[in-house]
């Protein structure tokens, strides 16, 4: 009508709003981590050295600069994809980071679908049933779920199913020491092993993988639940259910076809929200599993003030999860119509 | 969509108006302590009809006396070692066993629910408090606050949230003051974010233009007739936070973060306890992460109830 | 020809609530033959909604069907199973609703959800349902149907949404439609427009209609027989021009009583018992002014308020899709200009003592000029003189300060938005005098709220209730209360009936004109609603498109109309017939 290419507009103008966003991050991230207690300098000259020598180092690090002066340079390193030295184990940070992502996101994926396959249909279900028995089990499960701290949930699965079941294997990581990670394509191991038709891997990195994700699929479960099950009900007390009903469409028509486009609205903008609560989860999971991924890092190099790591990792997670926002915000747009035309 | 010329209700509204008409009908004398008194009954009325919230209510009440009163009532101290005594399993002189310093778990949890309701309670008061008035100042005035503060709030939403709070109590020193201040800025966002939806709804609402027309300033407008009518939901988000808030301090305390041995703290004795997890010793972290869970159930199935009182359209 | 294709018998409905289960219909019986129209007239909380939900099993889930029988065509709709009712609804009994862009799925094109319904009838297949959809969409006089089928419900108006809606219940040719108050919400032209079409929908197609409504001018001339509803039970029934002029049952009478009609005065609209010195001075004046006998002749010839040139214009910002509050008021999407034009030019006076209504359609600026008047809103250009003193030259937010702020007051439309649902009565009364006025201790406050309690004709113990225990005829007069608190000289009155019962806007006119009279204020009195202007004002002027169309003595400009758009909206009004005075 106005705009032909509006959505492409509206997609260009998200990308656009996002670039302050960004900035924000990045100067946040550059506040916070220059504000770490400890010396730097101090740690990598070593307990023996004096205060010429610290000073030096420091000059190296370019340390003793104004601080817009440092940020200007770390700007510069960003542009190029530096993020900095860890202190602890002398690596790039970037490369770090970026070879144990994969270990994070394969975990946080399928975490993520399988709470979806659960908690959708089960918001629905209790929706169009209120009062009955699917109606109650889904209100205590989200409650509860919602209560549950995720370490702690993690540990009671750790508990039953290895400790006393023996059916999970040592939560130790990834995989078994017995097997080798199949050849690197993407980084996930599920991919990866399928890739190369090493099935027995296959089967061992997923039997690792079933504790953690089950511990955070819980965590999002009750959320995503608990938005379909309101969306819905909200939605089918609406006008226009009404008119559809008494149309005479039938219950399937009248659910899927108009209730649950209409619910699903409210619940991709609520999307976003889970993923903020996933990533932080993501972290304590980590820890109680040992799984090797950015999570396990930080808190590692949290413990020793590692600048650098710290600093690479807030960053790296908030720039996740400012693409995962925008990937939401565009797909809204092409769900509700009225958001076409413009804003 | 226009002005509404000549609507007439629809079905809920016919429903609301027949109760109205059959509550109004029933008074007799009107002095303001009845009002007051009737207000205060329904919320009882609600509360207790439902066991739901009985449940909540009580359980509320048990967390609040056990803070207050814990001291007093541990059977041992909680700081107490005894190289004899470690790692007992649960028995009758020790109801929640012993941990590997041969300190009381009992009176551990006892102890700690002061410390982490304290800062769950610091937390989210500072948050709502700051939150709030940022969000309402916003969301009614507009113009260059709003845009500022929004982008401050976008900017703390932008990052994944425990994250952030890591990384602030990294930077501010590995304090408990730290976790109530991170914590508190995390759960900014919330309150200033519904604070100026529920303005903006109203700020063009009859009644708001008739208290401009009574001569009340803007500011007497926001502080007096708005900022009390968004006092209700903000209940509603304050009693949510809470659970959360108790969640991501006892989730620092996990990763090291905060609290430091040998203090009591849910987070740190489920963290000290999950070594032991894999050889058995199962009472060390279990009592605290029940604690945990409980604190943390009650305050969300409070916040459901209060939510049913305010707007029993959104009941969950 | 004479066959009942309905029959409902002693139908009882309740709905359990949480005050415990509460009868919304008792004892109803009626019966629809084929071809005819039946009106279901009544207030608001008569049941008149629940009866059609209920014949039509759609009521909520805490509704019940306690006992009766409901009879369609021999089928006993209330044992039907629900396959059955699936059948029936759409395919033999349609029904269409109030406020129409909500009826319709916002996420869903138009045209896409005709085709759901004919094929769900089985009464196209996905080959030709398109074709049969946007002929259903030129049936109902839809311009450029073939467009238009691809068009969502937020891109279209009003008027357009609810012929939709009425394309949807008339595709699968049902033998009866149930039309519950479908024009509430839509402009007096355009509710003639829609009622006309379904009216010759339905007689071109020997369809049966119960047509819902609280308003009799419309059960008047679209209905052949009625029945009146009144708090859930059948108070009269027959046909229309014997209920019309031989009512029996005591409230249809002050139903009928209450509705004004072309030539009735003020006073009329009330039993003659409640009928105030005021306004029975009216009988045998003439047929137009409501002219106070007490008036003084103006003090000076200086006009209370003088407008000149008055002007706002809005920046469009390219998007179509505005928040409601922006749409409070009365803008449609329009098409993009660089700005739009509220209020253009427009000068008006109005008299000390005078009282001038101000008509026009939803859209046509009048709220925006009520709101700069009242100096909420800032103009563009334009002077604005009350008293011999510049006000446009303040600005809006500075004001709450001025010391003529107590004399320029407003009742708001909407008696339940207009109260904050915090203070009780006496506290919302009391806020204005609070504020400017002058009193020092509380009990010189409590007494002069007591006062205008007493003025307005409130009860003195519903001072101390919420809103949300008043009803709407009471929280008007809590609204009014508030408004003369100051003793203002120029009191805006921005439809304070529209959201009211009949019988309740009877009360409420009648108790502002007596108000006028005694406290000696000038009314600019807003509506849409020509007939109800034509009762309390002397003047009236009417607006289209920001600018003042006509304007003149009310009784000239009612009986001859200079413009043709003034025509139109007089004739579209909907009569009673004339009843004979009592």
């Amino acid at each position: 009508m106005m705009y032909p290419q509006s959505r492409v507009g509206t997609v260009v103008r998200r990308l656009g709003q996002a670039l302050p966003v960004l900035f924000g991050v990045i100067l946040a991230t550059f506040v916070l981590t220059r504000a770490l207690p400890g010396d730097p300098a101090a740690f990598f000259a070593g307990p023996a050295a004096d205060e010429k020598s610290i000073a030096e180092i420091r000059k190296a690090l370019g340390l003793d600069r104004p601080l817009p002066e440092q940020f200007l340079v770390y700007l510069r390193d960003l542009s190029r994809g530096e993020l900095g030295t860890s202190i602890s184990t002398g690596q790039p940070v970037s490369e770090e980071l970026i070879r144990r992502l994969p270990a994070s996101l394969e975990l946080t994926f399928l975490a993520l679908l399988i709470s979806m396959i659960i908690a959708v249909p089960l918001g629905i279900l209790a929706a169009i049933n209120p009062g009955k028995l699917i109606d109650h089990i889904c209100r205590i499960l989200t409650t509860a779920g919602v209560s549950l701290p995720t370490f702690f949930t993690g540990l009671g699965l750790v508990f039953i199913f290895y400790y006393i079941l023996g059916w999970a294997p040592a939560p130790l990581g990834r995989l078994d020491f017995a097997y080798l990670p199949p050849p690197h394509v993407t980084g996930f191991y599920l991919i990866d092993g399928a890739f190369a038709a090493e099935w027995d891997t296959v089967y061992a990195a997923l039997s690792q993988l079933m504790l953690p994700c089950v511990t955070l699929a819980l965590f999002t479960l009750a959320p995503i639940a608990r938005m379909t099950r309101a969306s819905m009900i909200q939605v089918l007390s609406s006008d226009f259910i009404r008119t559809a009903r008494a149309a005479g469409l039938t219950n399937y028509t009248v659910l899927i076809k108009y209730a649950f486009r209409n619910a699903l609205l409210p619940l991709v903008t609520t999307l976003g929200m889970v993923f903020s609560f996933t990533l932080g989860a993501n972290v304590l999971v980590e820890k109680v599993f040992a799984w090797p991924g950015i999570g396990s890092y930080a808190v590692e190099a949290l413990v020793v003030a590692d600048y650098a790591a710290v600093q690479g990792f807030v960053l790296s997670m908030a720039i996740i999860f400012l693409i995962l926002n925008l990937i939401i915000d565009i797909l809204y747009t092409f769900i509700d119509p009225r958001i076409e035309l413009g804003n | 969509m226009t002005v509404i010329i000549n609507s007439k209700p629809a079905i809920k509204e016919v429903v609301a108006d027949l109760e109205s008409r059959s509550a109004s009908e029933t008074t007799g004398s009107s002095r303001i302590a009845h009002s007051i008194r009737k207000q205060g009954s329904y919320i009882w009325y609600i509360l207790s009809s439902n066991s739901v919230s009985l449940i909540a209510f009580t359980l509320f009440i048990l967390l609040v006396l056990l803070a207050i009163l814990g001291p007093l009532i541990v059977p041992y101290n909680p700081l107490a070692t005894s190289a004899v005594d470690a790692l007992k399993s649960p028995s009758w002189s020790h109801w929640f066993g012993t941990d590997q310093l041969g300190r009381d778990v009992l009176s551990r949890v006892i102890i700690a629910t002061r410390l982490d309701l304290l800062i769950s309670v610091t937390a989210v008061a500072i948050s709502f408090v700051f939150g709030s008035l940022i969000g309402a100042v916003a969301g009614y005035f507009g113009g260059w606050f709003d845009k500022v503060s929004g982008r401050f709030i976008d900017t703390i939403m932008a990052f994944p949230l425990f994250v952030l709070a890591m990384g602030i109590v990294a930077a501010l020193g590995n304090t408990v003051e730290n976790i109530v201040y991170a914590t508190a800025i995390i759960n900014l966002p919330f309150y200033a974010r519904v604070a100026r939806a529920e303005v903006n709804i109203r700020r063009d609402a009859g009644f708001v233009h008739a208290a401009k027309l009574s001569g009340n300033s803007d500011f007497r407008v926001l502080a007096f007739h708005i900022y009390p009518n968004t006092l209700p939901p903000m209940m509603v988000q304050a009693s949510l936070n809470m659970g959360w808030a108790i969640l991501n301090a006892a989730g620092l305390s996990f990763i090291g973060l905060g609290v430091r041995p040998p203090t009591a703290e849910w987070g740190i004795m489920v963290a000290e306890g999950a070594n032991f997890i894999v050889s058995g010793e199962w009472w060390l972290a279990f009592f605290p992460g029940i604690a945990l869970m409980l604190a943390v159930f009650t305050f969300n199935l409070l916040g459901d109830c209060l939510r049913d009182i305010v707007d029993p359209r959104q009941r969950t | 020809m004479d066959q009942k294709i309905l029959e409902i018998d002693n139908l009882t409905v309740e709905f359990m609530t949480r005050n415990g289960s509460v009868t919304a219909v008792e004892n109803v019986s009626f019966a629809v033959k084929k071809g005819e129209t039946l009106g279901v007239i009544g207030e608001s909380g008569s049941g008149k909604s629940v009866t059609s939900l209920a014949l039509m099993r759609i009521l909520d889930t805490n509704g019940k069907i306690l006992s009766g029988e409901l009879v369609y065509s021999g089928v006993d709709l209330k044992r039907a199973s629900n396959a059955a009712m699936y059948d029936i609804r759409g395919r033999e009994i349609s029904m269409i609703f109030q406020n129409p862009r909500a009826s319709l799925n916002p996420v869903r094109k138009i045209g896409k959800q005709l085709e759901d319904v004919l094929c769900q009838h089985g009464l196209a297949n996905k080959y030709n349902a398109r074709k049969k959809a946007i002929d259903l969409l030129a049936t109902v006089k839809i311009e450029n149907p073939t467009a238009r089928f691809n068009a969502y419900p937020h891109e279209l108006s009003g008027g357009m949404c609810q012929r939709v809606v009425i394309a949807i219940a008339l595709a699968c040719q049902p033998r009866l439609l149930i039309a519950d108050e479908p024009t509430t919400g839509l402009d007096v032209t355009t509710q003639k427009v829609i009622l006309d079409l379904v009216k010759d929908l339905t007689t071109e197609r020997g369809m049966s209609m119960i047509l819902i409504t609280h308003d009799l001018g419309l059960a008047a001339n679209y209905c052949d027989r009625a029945i009146v509803m009144e708090q859930g039970k059948v108070v009269e029934s027959g046909c229309i021009n014997n209920l019309f002029l031989n009512p029996n049952h005591p409230y249809t009478k002050k139903l009928i009583r209450a509705t004004p009609n072309k030539s009735s005065q003020l006073n009329q609209l009330l039993p003659s018992e409640s009928r105030s010195s005021c306004t029975s001075y009216l009988e045998g004046s003439h047929q137009s002014a409501s002219f106070n006998h007490k008036r003084r002749e103006p003090k000076n010839q200086r006009p209370l308020l003088y407008i000149d040139r008055l002007t706002k214009e809005f920046p469009i910002r390219n998007q179509i899709f505005r928040l409601p509050s922006l749409m409070s008021f009365g803008k449609r999407p329009k098409e993009v200009q660089q700005v739009f034009r509220a209020v253009d030019n427009l000068s008006m006076k109005i008299n000390y003592g005078e009282s001038v209504g101000l008509v026009g359609e939803s859209g046509c600026g009048k709220s925006t000029t009520s709101a700069m008047i009242m100096r909420l809103v800032d103009s563009t250009e334009g002077w604005i003189e009350f008293d011999g003193t510049d006000i446009g030259s303040v600005p809006a937010k500075h004001f709450a300060r001025s010391p003529i702020r107590s004399k320029l007051q407003m009742v708001f439309q909407d008696p339940t938005d207009c109260l904050n649902p915090r203070f009780t009565a006496r506290q919302s009364i009391s806020d204005p005098i609070i504020v400017l006025g002058s009193l020092n201790s509380k009990r010189s406050l409590d007494k002069r709220v007591d006062h205008l309690a007493d003025l307005v004709g409130l009860p003195k113990q519903l001072l101390e209730r919420f809103p949300h225990q008043l009803s709407g005829g009471q929280k008007a007069r809590v609204g009014i209360a508030r408004a003369i608190a100051l003793d203002p000289k120029l009191l805006i009155l921005d439809e304070p009936t529209a959201a009211l019962d009949v019988s309740v806007q009877a009360v409420v006119l009648n108790l502002l004109q007596e108000l006028k009279c005694e406290l000696d204020m000038s009314y600019l009195f807003i509506s849409h609603d020509l007939n109800v202007v034509r009762l309390l004002c002397d003047r009236v002027m009417v607006m289209q498109s920001g600018r003042i169309l006509e304007e003149g003595e009310t009784g000239k400009v009612m009986v001859e109309p200079a413009q043709s758009y003034t025509r139109d909206l007089i004739n579209a009004i909907p009569h009673p017939p004339e009843l004979v005075p009592q």
